[in-house]
């Protein structure tokens, strides 16, 4: 199992280790209700170095991330970042990605446990064009700091450069801890305002206690996959082996914004597919709340009577809402807000409501699931 | 060292013979894997209607914390007399008293000897549980 620069960190804080993507990762320090709460009211502290990170370099760095990614490089403005799918032939998800559009070059953020395939599907694409792809997975380290006191909790520790004028799904250079040049992005995987930064390996631990320091009388905490997982599935983000694989069609999983089917974005590997899959849903990415004790899991069934409607993608009980909820494919004229369904828990049934992602908005208010009846 | 007036399964249930009944609940481990010391983390526990008959073995109640589900196994046959509801409406007895207040189910054993079943010491289920970390 690969560790990452702060592992020791980890295990001096007396986290729970576990093996995720073939790494071996915190998923808890402390109660994972917890902890999802602290980042939804204060700050949280997340080593992401697990995470694969790639530069594309040469002449026709952006033309070969158009060519294998379904989300328009050329049109994003330098500076900005879009999430983005990478699809084979068939339009099946290989892996989903964050682009990060430089004025030349790009730099990927892929799932840890497909960067190896991931690389060798670019490298192979490359025919023709003069572009490479460079793996800076072990030499960096990636933090997450999420919630809303984030912004002030960083810029006691940044220099040269106004936080506030990196807006969201933005990045900048600026110094942290010392370090000049570091990449900041206005990104995240919980629904809260925060960022990410990018470090040399070398320097993980400093920057790490540095900023724990900096944060802790704002409540600042290390936060586990555990809690980031849920806070990920109450903000409607998918996450890839859950509500993406290489079987799901990217229309059904709600991500038609992450796939550029316009005429000037041109031909990319699983063009002619997408522009069938878009045409040929039958169901549909939802989310499901349910008072009953159980827990949805990936893989339950969905009743509606004795009519299996749909399969339950992800699940967890959720710290911002109180109760337990999932997200779900549902099959067609059985995926509207308020449907009444039932999970099958383990041969037992438990009633579920459908509801529409994402559970939790930091800037959307929420219209409630039904009139309420007075 | 685990108390050593019962015995211990593979699966981390413990058994305890009490008068002609037996107790059966699960090993401080069993909670630490579902909640790592975290008590609120721990969401439900389902046991058996009292008169269900079980075997050596046999699966007869859940218990699932925000992460996993853990399996309640029958470490002797027998029936169910009695369940702890206590435990039911308040999962975090499992977490502060998994020896004594979290026992979960009552059972009278079909025989009265455990002999030459795979039911552990303390001594033993603590070896086992080393040889498991490695």
């Amino acid at each position: 199992m690969k560790e990452t620069p702060l592992h020791s960190v980890h295990v001096g804080l007396g986290a729970r280790m576990v093996e995720f993507g073939g790494w071996h990762m915190p998923v808890q320090y402390a109660s994972i209700l917890a902890e999802g709460r602290t980042v939804r009211r204060t700050a949280g502290l997340f080593d992401l170095s697990h995470m694969g990170r790639l530069e594309i370099a040469g002449h026709d760095a952006i033309g070969l991330v158009d060519r294998v990614c379904t989300n328009h490089c050329a049109r994003t403005p330098s500076g900005a970042i879009r999430y983005s799918l990478l699809c084979g032939e068939d339009g099946f998800p290989l892996d989903d990605l964050l682009f990060y559009r430089q004025e030349s070059g790009v730099y990927l953020v892929v799932n840890a446990s497909n960067t190896e395939r991931d690389i060798q599907w670019i490298r192979s694409r490359t025919a023709g064009l003069e572009a490479r792809v460079v793996d800076r997975t072990a030499e960096q380290a990636m933090l997450a700091l999420q919630g809303p006191r984030s912004v002030e909790i960083l810029a006691s520790v940044v220099s040269g450069i106004d936080l506030g004028s990196i807006g969201y799904y933005k990045f900048a250079f600026g110094t942290v801890c010392g370090l000049p040049g570091t990449r900041i992005s206005r990104t995240g995987y919980t629904g809260e305002d925060g960022f990410e930064i990018y470090l040399p390996a070398a320097e993980a631990e400093r920057v790490w206690h540095e900023i724990s320091r900096a944060g802790s009388p704002a409540g600042l905490l290390p936060i586990g996959l555990g809690a980031r997982d849920v806070l990920r599935l109450e903000a409607g983000m998918a996450l890839y082996g859950h509500e993406i694989d290489e079987r799901t069609n990217p229309f059904e999983a709600g991500l038609a914004f992450a796939v550029a089917l316009t005429p000037e974005k041109g031909d990319f590997v699983g063009r002619a597919a997408l522009e069938r899959l878009r045409s040929s849903t039958t169901r549909r990415l939802v989310g499901i709340v349910t008072e009953g004790p159980r827990v949805p899991r990936q893989g339950m069934e969905l009743l509606e009577g004795d009519e299996g409607v749909g399969k339950v993608a992800s699940g967890g009980v959720s710290p911002t809402l109180g109760t337990n909820i999932g997200s779900a494919f549902v099959r067609l004229g059985h995926d509207a807000e308020g449907r009444e369904l039932e999970i099958d828990v383990r041969g037992r049934r438990q009633p579920c409501t459908v509801r529409e992602l994402p559970f939790y908005s930091r800037t959307r208010k929420r219209t409630p699931a039904s009139p309420v009846k007075p | 060292m685990r108390p050593n007036d019962r015995k211990y399964t593979k699966t981390h249930e413990w058994v305890k013979t009490e008068g002609d009944t037996v107790l059966i609940g699960i090993t401080d481990f069993a909670v630490q894997e579902l909640c790592s010391g975290n008590e609120g983390d721990l969401v439900y526990c389902d046991l058996p209607e009292p008169g269900r008959m079980v075997e050596v073995g046999e699966t007869f109640g859940e218990i699932e914390s925000v992460k996993a589900v853990a399996d309640l196994n029958a470490p002797v046959a027998g029936t169910v007399v009695e369940i702890n509801v206590s435990v039911e409406e308040h999962l975090e007895i499992l977490s502060r008293d998994p020896w004594n207040a979290g026992w979960m189910v009552r059972l009278t054993p079909k025989t009265k000897s455990f002999e030459g079943s795979e039911l552990m010491d303390a001594a033993a289920y603590e070896a086992f549980l080393a040889a498991q970390a490695h």
